[in-house]
């Protein structure tokens, strides 16, 4: 069974003094997809995928990337998977390609592969251009981009990367997704942490919610957004004037309390029993005028309050 | 049998990379070996004109050695800073989780410090020679004085591994200057111990640095060696720096490979 997973563990602990960080974290990636581990600062994200990169020993547990056991085969476990880090791990005085050469090398390439597989990586990477320029004049997108070519020297079965688009503008974020999906059509398994919601909404097969060292809920987006709830519906009225008799109407067709934006007209509520007919039927008898009126599902944010809501509840 | 194999590979490789940057950055080492330079000047010229050598001699003659002494100790600084760069970057993380031999990286720093102090000790030959300074005993004796100063050299680098996954940051390892420069200074290097107050002059005394500087001076035939009436690291000082020296390497360098391969682990 754990043959076939990219990533398997279970039960990892790890505490640093008297803090645990792991508290039982569990985890199951198949091959060729992409998991994304979302949780707040401080959940253990690092933490397990710092376990699962053999950088640290787990108190107890057992681990294994690619069928291989990183606690007991550390040293076999490291050709298998990638590792991009928080910091950008290169050599800001050394150019790109030297760069990706010296990691190549250090992976036991030979020369000579080295430096076809850097010369590859920068093409795949739209790098080749900047190659021969010292790293340190690198954007923070460039920056990301090597780093993800340095994991990728030997081809790794798993690739892990620990907030990738952490401290990167809009572009150089989209230019990192671009990245991780190229890979991923590739057949590479991706391991991602990221607090941004919407950042493991486009890029994950599969999440698992971290909270408080452990995974309090995995399944794909549309999953975990179908165990929250029903769907929402989402209202914007014609003019301020409108928004109490709204506010009311909307109360009296779903049964909850709408949350209210005044600076966009807008209402929004969970639908109740009575589904979308209600809310429109309510409306119209208010006589309620309506510029938009619009149906979605729950956003990860939601999912993810809701889940980590319950779980201080439970620990309460 | 493989372990070495790789060792001595990925260790090349982290040396190549320094030798890369050096041979890119040709500025960096030319200011590096301007402070030598300048203290030749400062101390042959400056203060040396009011320094007199016990037993006679010239003060430049005595001040190389010392000179030599202090290039290598800075040796340390260089080390430290290097590794805590690579610390602080995350290179140093990207480094564990490869399958990279696990000694391969203080291996490659150490080994490096020896390449730096071969270009350190050539700029500093170079200006002593013009100064006037000349090893008076021979071929042989010579290169043993330089053998002695590349062993203390390679030594101090492992120290300076051991202080550059302490520090972490870059940032944290250049407040450490500071401190190094007063280790080179309260030594014989520059002044002969005899005139400072006695406590001080025991710490100088038996300054590992100040042993090796009167291992040259000994070997190479220079002014300032110290009398029967000296300290002991003086009196033996050739026996002494190598013994110190091996003493360090034997010690510090386990401890160095396990502190990198558990840097982070705990």
């Amino acid at each position: 069974m754990m043959r076939d997973l990219a990533v398997f563990a279970e039960g990892l602990t790890k505490s640093f003094g008297s803090t645990p960080a792991l508290r039982g974290l569990d985890l199951a990636v198949p091959a060729g997809t992409v998991c994304g581990l979302l949780g707040p600062n401080g959940a253990g994200k690092t933490t397990a995928v710092r376990v699962l990169t053999t950088l640290l020993v787990p108190d107890s547990g057992t681990a294994f990337v690619d069928g291989v056991d990183v606690v007991r085969d550390a040293a076999r476990a490291r050709y298998r998977f990638g590792l991009v880090g928080q910091a950008a791990a290169l050599d800001e005085a050394m150019s790109g390609r030297a760069n990706l050469r010296m990691f190549g090398r250090l992976y036991h390439l030979s020369p000579r592969e080295a430096r076809r597989r850097a010369d590859d990586l920068l093409e795949r990477f739209d790098l080749a251009d900047a190659a021969d320029r010292e790293v340190g004049t690198y954007s923070g997108g460039m920056r990301r981009r090597l780093d993800l070519a340095a994991g990728l020297l030997i081809a790794p079965a798993v690739l892990f990367l620990d907030e990738p688009t952490t401290g990167l503008d809009p572009r150089g974020r989209s230019e990192v997704w671009a990245a991780v999906r190229d890979l991923v059509a590739g057949g590479t398994a991706v391991v991602l942490t990221t607090q941004y919601l919407d950042e493991a909404d486009r890029l994950a097969d599969s999440i698992a919610v971290v909270d408080a060292g452990r995974v309090v809920a995995t399944g794909t987006p549309d999953e975990l957004k179908a165990r929250v709830g029903a769907e929402h519906v989402d209202v914007v009225v014609a003019s301020l004037d409108a928004l109490p008799a709204a506010r009311t109407a909307m109360r009296a067709a779903t049964g909850m309390e709408p949350v209210v934006d005044v600076e966009e007209r807008s209402l929004s509520a969970q639908l109740g029993p009575g589904g979308l007919a209600a809310v429109v039927r309510e409306l119209d008898d208010a006589g309620v005028r309506v510029e938009n009126l619009a149906l979605r599902k729950p956003t990860l944010d939601e999912v993810f309050l809701e889940m980590t809501e319950d779980l201080a509840g439970a620990t309460r | 049998m493989t372990t070495i194999r790789w060792t001595v590979s990925d260790g090349g490789v982290l040396v190549r990379r320094e030798i890369g940057k050096l041979l890119r950055h040709p500025g960096e080492l030319a200011s590096e070996l301007l402070l030598p330079a300048v203290l030749v000047l400062m101390f042959g010229y400056v203060f040396g004109s009011a320094i007199s050598v016990p037993g006679g001699g010239d003060y430049r003659e005595f001040l190389m050695p010392g000179l030599f002494a202090m290039v290598a100790m800075s040796g340390i600084a260089t080390t430290a800073t290097v590794v805590a760069r690579d610390v602080g970057r995350g290179v140093m993380d990207r480094f564990r989780s490869m399958p990279m031999a696990r000694s391969a990286v203080p291996v490659g720093h150490t080994a490096y410090s020896l390449v730096s102090g071969l270009v350190n000790f050539a700029g500093v030959t170079a200006c002593a020679l013009v100064v006037g300074w000349r090893p008076h005993n021979g071929l042989a004796a010579t290169a043993a004085g330089f053998g002695l100063l590349f062993l203390f050299r390679y030594a101090v680098a492992w120290a300076g591994v051991l202080l550059g996954l302490a520090f972490r940051s870059e940032e944290a390892a250049d407040h450490m200057v500071p401190f190094i420069f007063p280790m080179t200074m309260v030594a014989n290097t520059f002044v002969p111990t005899d005139g400072m107050a006695p406590w001080l002059r025991v710490i100088a005394d038996w300054n590992p640095v100040s042993a090796v500087s009167a291992a040259c001076r000994t070997l190479w035939g220079n002014p300032g060696v110290p009398g029967e009436g000296a300290a002991l690291p003086l009196r033996h000082p050739v026996e002494v720096s190598v013994l110190s020296s091996v003493v360090m390497i034997v010690v510090i360098a386990p401890i160095a490979v396990w502190m990198y391969q558990r840097a982070g682990r705990r």
